[in-house]
Order: structure tokens, then sequence, then C-alpha cells
């Protein structure tokens, strides 16, 4: 956001590189020090983190949209590998299906009959015949959608109980996760924008709440808490059981002298790191062609100054649900990767401190309506919320050796990983009180 | 056809907790519509406020057992409650000496505020976790039940069973005197109506000697004392969880907004409206309508209790599309 300030950021061009140079070297060190392996998992989940943090930074450092949901639509976009490359449950379709489908479409005409009424109808007859209109609805829905329900979850519940996905390759549910999550926004948008901006906050944490909610406890969707696992890697990923059984790959390994183990995890975290590298190269041309061009320029205008861009003929309400859709769907499509990377949906997982708040933290300590800084941030603070992890109880550890062993010592030890909370806290106070532009301002 | 019985179904099952969860969130969101009326921004960290008010009421409480004191029948927790609400109280005024006045000074956006309200979340989340750890604890002792279903059998000679927790009934009365307390202050005494002069008009309330920094303090000790008493009471009538805490910024919010934010009054019937919808949607109503002579097969329950929140989010949008400043007109005390 725009708190203009006598900007105290030295280094001028030579700023962002060295910056982006300094958090490759604490990745470099980080694979010298503790193995490759580890370094690279950090890495990748960096580079996810990177991109939901550029489309939280188009929602909030572009238009200054304060976005609590991030966890709704991340976890909303993780839907998408599922309903998209899992096989499909035999007879599951046929079963309740068809059900489950009609009594959405049920449930959506109820929803756009009422906002009909809405729109026609005045006094008395109006607020009675929606109510009536929606009563009557989810009675139909629950009807059809219970003994639907029922039948899924009947099928083979030990390992599957769900509808299953349509077997396609995982790749396209990328584009489909950030679809899924774009639809979520826009209703969420459209009844929350336009008003103060503290709504907007507090619908978007109802929102992703309640998507989280969704995904936890709808069973012949995703198999709630169950968790749906194994599923299928994209395209040029290999397993490392298949590389470590191809004597051509093992050959190789031990010509560099590598153990086969940990040359196929290497090489396969090294592939993720390329494809989710690729990706993030596209967003953030695309993000930085998107914000020099007109549209950009009218984006931080309305941002910078909302009634004189009205003034000016700008749909300030318009323009912010735009950028608030296409800031959701890049989070979704990240949401997406981040659950093809891990290759298991696991609904209970999704926490908003760290999914919603840290992404946050990401955008502001990297800069906010900064791209590059978004990525730096996402990357750097998901670095350091990892590694903080490890350092809190050495800290700890430290301080308290003055202390006699005994219950106070192994409480306070027991919860030194949850220092963390209270570093990410620090941290993002003092950058927005000392640099609330970023490590890497906005202009 | 029993009437009685379902009158009574409906009052063990919905009408008890919903009044008992109800006085919780109203004084949960008389905090957060306080804030919002005198310092302007939405208070992200009040749930975790909540937590470390509970978290540290939890603690004296302990210590309070170990040495032996109780209260009796009542729960230790409510005399533990005072140290509570000042640790509480210093730690908000900390929070403000150190964090938030800055803001005020350079008259930052509402929107900034609320993001620093982010930081101080942070923070909060983390030391109540280093203080108490993230299970879930129970913490109520004392007497259990004011009536029991068996001794309510013995009396009236109903089929149908009527328990009233002693937990359930401490809440309300807590809350009651909390909220007559607040309105005695804000109505009678001079701080209290500097605050309602501050929150209707700042420029006006400067102009007439009020002074801004006494009235922001007072405002962060009354909801310090809020976040706690209602952070204690949802704990001993449920149990502690700090996550549970954050998860109820939701439904405190949703109630502020519906109520009209910055009004005190509209927080107390949103907290009211925002609890019994979210009861009397996911109760299952099969009992009920069997004693009104309707056997259903399914359980008649609308919506499933992990989408309580759903309820919050619903009532919350409905009021933001049809009358975005609430129930009772926000922004004025």
């Amino acid at each position: 956001m725009s708190t203009r300030q006598p900007d105290a950021a030295g280094g001028g061009k030579l700023r962002a590189p060295l910056l982006f140079a300094a958090m490759a070297a604490l990745i470099v060190a980080e694979g010298m020090t503790s193995g490759w392996n580890g370094a690279l998992v950090i890495l990748n989940m960096g580079l996810i983190s990177a991109i939901m943090a550029l489309g939280l930074n188009m929602q909030w450092g572009y238009a200054g949209l304060f976005n609590s949901g991030v966890v709704g639509f991340t976890a909303i976009g993780g839907l998408a590998p599922v309903l998209i490359s899992m096989q499909p449950t035999p007879g599951a379709f046929s079963a309740g299906g068809w059900g489950v489908l009609l009594a959405l479409v049920v449930a959506a005409l109820a929803i756009a009959a009422a906002v009909w009424l809405n729109r026609h109808l005045t006094g008395k007859a109006k607020g009675l015949s929606i109510v009536a209109v929606l009563v009557v609805g989810f009675f139909v829905y629950r009807w059809i959608f219970d003994p639907a329900v029922a039948a899924i979850q009947a099928i083979n519940p030990a390992s599957q109980g769900y509808l299953g996905g349509l077997g396609l390759p995982v790749m396209l549910s990328w584009p489909v996760g950030a679809l899924l999550a774009a639809l979520a926004a826009w209703g969420v948008a459209k009844t929350a924008l336009g008003l103060r901006s503290d709504y907007l906050a507090i619908a978007t944490l109802g929102i992703g709440e309640i998507i989280v909610a969704v995904l936890k406890n709808e069973e012949w969707l995703d198999r709630g808490v169950l968790n749906v696992t194994g599923i299928p890697r994209p395209w040029p990923v290999p397993y490392e059981v298949d590389l470590q059984a191809n004597p051509a790959f093992v050959q190789w390994m031990t010509d560099w002298g590598i153990s086969p183990v940990t040359g196929s995890t290497v090489l396969v975290k090294l592939l993720y790191t390329g494809i989710f590298g690729v990706v993030l190269a596209v967003l953030i041309l695309g993000a930085q062609l998107a914000l020099k061009s007109p549209w950009g320029r009218m984006m931080r205008a309305i941002r910078d100054n909302e009634v004189s861009a009205a003034a000016m003929g700008k749909d300030v309400t318009g323009r912010h649900l735009q950028i608030f859709i296409l800031g959701a769907a890049v989070i979704g499509l990240g949401g997406a990767m981040m659950i093809t990377l891990d290759g298991q949906m696991t609904p209970a997982s999704y926490n908003p401190l760290r999914y919603t708040f840290l992404i946050l933290v990401m955008v502001v300590v990297g800069g906010s309506g900064n791209n590059w800084g978004s990525v730096l941030g996402g990357v750097l603070i998901w670095y350091v919320w990892i590694k903080a992890e490890v350092w809190g109880p050495k800290i700890m550890h430290t301080i308290t050796m003055s202390l006699a062993d005994g219950p106070l010592r192994q409480h306070l030890y027991d919860s030194a990983p949850h220092m963390r909370v209270i570093i990410m806290g620090l941290i993002l106070l003092i950058v927005l009180r000392f640099a609330p532009r970023g490590l890497l301002p906005e202009k | 056809m029993d009437l009685l019985n379902a009158l009574v179904a409906i009052l063990n099952y919905v009408v008890i907790p919903a009044t008992a969860y109800g006085a919780q969130l109203a004084l949960g969101a008389l905090g957060v519509t306080l804030i919002y009326g005198i310092l302007r921004f939405s208070n992200f960290a009040h749930g975790d406020t909540m937590a470390f008010g509970t978290a540290v009421t939890i603690i004296v409480t302990w210590g309070l057992q170990a040495a032996g004191v109780s209260l009796g029948p009542l729960p230790t927790a409510l005399l533990a409650l005072p140290f509570g609400i000042a640790i509480t109280a210093a730690l908000m005024l900390a929070t403000d000496r150190v964090i938030y006045r800055y803001y005020r000074k350079v008259h930052a956006a509402p929107v900034i505020l609320v993001m620093v309200s982010v930081g101080v979340m942070f923070l909060m989340n983390g030391i109540t976790r280093l203080l108490i750890g993230v299970d879930e604890i129970r913490f109520d002792d004392g007497a259990r039940f004011l009536i029991t279903a068996r001794e309510w059998r013995d009396w009236t000679g109903l089929a149908e069973p009527l328990t009233l927790r002693s937990t359930q009934a401490i809440t309300v009365v807590v809350a009651a005197v909390v909220v007559w307390a607040l309105f005695w202050f804000l109505a009678k005494t001079r701080t209290g109506k500097s605050m309602r002069a501050f929150s209707d008009n700042e420029d006006l309330a400067l102009l007439s000697g009020i002074n801004p920094n006494r009235v922001v303090a007072v405002t962060w000790i009354i909801a310090a004392a809020l976040a706690t008493t209602a952070g204690v009471l949802y704990g001993l009538d449920k149990s502690f969880k700090a996550f549970n805490y954050f998860q109820l910024l939701l439904p405190v919010f949703a109630a502020a907004i519906v109520g009209g934010l910055g009004n005190p009054l509209g927080a107390i019937a949103g907290g009211f409206i925002i609890a019994f919808s979210e009861v009397g949607v996911t109760y299952a109503w099969k009992k009920v309508a069997g004693y009104l002579g309707y056997n259903a097969d399914g359980l008649l329950q609308l919506l499933s209790t992990e989408y309580k929140f759903a309820v919050s989010f619903v009532i919350l949008i409905i009021v933001l599309l049809f009358k975005p400043t609430g129930l009772f007109r926000g922004k004025s005390f």
C-alpha cells in the first residue's frame, strides 16, 4: 500500500539483483550444510509461495484490497488436481453423480431466482417471495442431494467413497484450480466490494473458512479428512522408485559418484523446480507487462486516490472486482501446484495462519506493489518460516541454559517451535513501521 | 402432539445453549465494536486477545487451585478473571504504546491499521502458544449443573430431559453485569461521555478539550476486559483451544457488523442473532418434530455442525447486501 514515505532503501539499481543473489546464497548454503534434498524442498515450496504472494500482491499491492481468505482460494485451487487427475471411482457417477449435479443446479437456480426477484419486485412481496424461493429451493436441494451423497460414499468407503476425478493429466488442473478460485472470488467480491474496506477483509475471512470447511466435510467430493493420496505427477517428473530401478540412471549416478537414492530424489525435485520456475516466469512477465500498461497505471491511480480516479470516469468497484478475481486466480493456481507437488490433498492442513497471514507477510516484506518483491518475499519468508522452527529450540536452549531442569524449562523447550509465529509477527510489524515499502519498493 | 415436551426440547437444545453462546459472542463483539468506534479499524487480533486473556486466566486458576483456593460451587476461574483482565489490559496498553500509537500520529488509512493488527495477531498467537500450548484445555471446576436431567424429571414428570449447566447460568449473569457496567460507564461517567463524543466526532471532541490518549487508553482497557471475559466464559462453557478462539473472529465480527459497527447495543443484538441462527440451523429438529406429531426419516438438521461458521457468513452477506450499516445503524454510540 502506498503510505508514501521518504525511501530509505539504498542500493539503487543493484538492490534487487543483490537481494536475489543473497537469497540464492542462503539456499545454496542450506544445500551445502544440510543436503540438497532439503534445500530443494524449501526452494520448491518457496516458489509456490512466491506465486501465491504474486496473486495477493495484485489485490493488496496494486489495489489495496485486503484479502484475509487466501487459505480458501489456495484450498479450492488444490481441489482441482483431485477433480482432474484422479481416476474416476467406478460406479460412483451412476450411483450419485447425477444426483449431486442436479442438486447443485437446483441450488444455483434457486439463488439466481432470488437475485432476479430482488431486482424485479418491490415492497413486502419481495422479501416474502425471496425467502419462499430460497427455503423451497433448499429443501428440494437437500432432498436430491442427501441420497446421492449417501450412494457415493457407500462405494468402497475405505479407499474411495468419493466421485474421483476425470483421470486427465494433472497439469490440466492448474488452470482449472485458477478458475475455481476465480469463481469463489467473484462470489465474495460481488457482495463485499464497494462497501467499507474492512468489510471485504471480514467477508474474505468468512469465505476462506467456509471453503476449508466444505473440503473437510464433503466426503463425496474429496474424501474430506480421509485425504486423497496418490495424485499423479505431472508429465516430465518420474517416480523415484522407477529411476532407481532404471539401470541407465543408476549407472549415470554411479559415474558421478552420487548414490542413486539421493540422486533420484534430487532429480525429481529439480524437475519440479524447473516447472515451477517456468510458471513463475510466465506469471511475472504477464504481471510486469500489465502493471506497466495503461491498465496498471489506472489501477495504481485508483489505489492512491479513489475519489479522483472516479472523477476521471474510472469504474472503481468494477476494476477492484477485476483485480480481486485475477489475484485469486493466481492464488488458486499456486494452490493447485502445491497439491501436485505434495501428491496428496489433506484438507485438515489448511491453516489460516500459514496460508493466509504468512502470505500477507511475504507480500509486505517483499514490497507491496512490486512483483519482484513478492517473489523475493515469498522465497525468503518461507525460508525463515521453515528455519525458525529449527532455530527456535536452539535459541530457547541458550536462553534456558541457566535454568535448572524442571517442568518450566521443559515447557519452554517444548513450545519453542512456536517461536516462529512470534518471529513472523515481529518481522511484519517492524517492516510496516520502519520500511513500509518493503525490501524492494514499488518504484 | 405433545406441545410441552416439544417446548422443553427446544429450551434444552436451542434456547439455553444459544443464549449462553450469544452472551459470549455479544461480549466479543462489544470489544470489536468499541475499538472500531474509537480507534476506527477492525481489530483482527481480537480473537487472539481473547485467547491470551483466557490463557493467563487459566494459569492463574491453576495457581489458585494449587494453593487450595476455591469459590465453592463457582468455578475458580471467576476469581482468576480479574488477574487475567489486568495482565491482558497491560499487554494491550503496551501494544498501543509501542505499535498502534505511531499509526494514529501519521493518520494511517484504516486498512493499514488492519494490517498492523494482523502483526499483533501473530504476536499474541505466538505468546499464547508459548504460555499454554495448542492443546484443548478444560478448566471448569465447582458445581457442574444447576438442574440435572434427573432432578428435572422428578420435578416435572416430563419425558423430555432438561439440564442447565452452571457455566451457562454464570455466562449469562456475568455477561449481564458486564454489559450493565459498560453502559452505565458510557452513559454516566465523564470518561464514558468523552468516549462517546470521541467516537461521534473526533475533531469536535478534540476541540472541546478531550484528551485523546486517555480515551484510547481506556478503550484498550475496556476491550481487554471484554475480550478476556468473553474468552473465559466461552472456555468455561465449552473448552479452551487457541485455534478455536481465532475461529471465533468470524462470528464475533459478523455480530458486530450485523448490529452496526461502532454501536454497542447492536453488538449485543448481533451476538444473539448469530448465536440463535447458528444453533437453530445446526440443531437436528427430528425430536421436536416427533413431539409435534411428525415422524421424520432424517434428522431434520438444516446444516451439519461443521458448517456453523457458514451461518455467520450468510447472515453477514445478507446484511451487507441489504443494510450495509447494520440493523442498528453503525458508527454512533
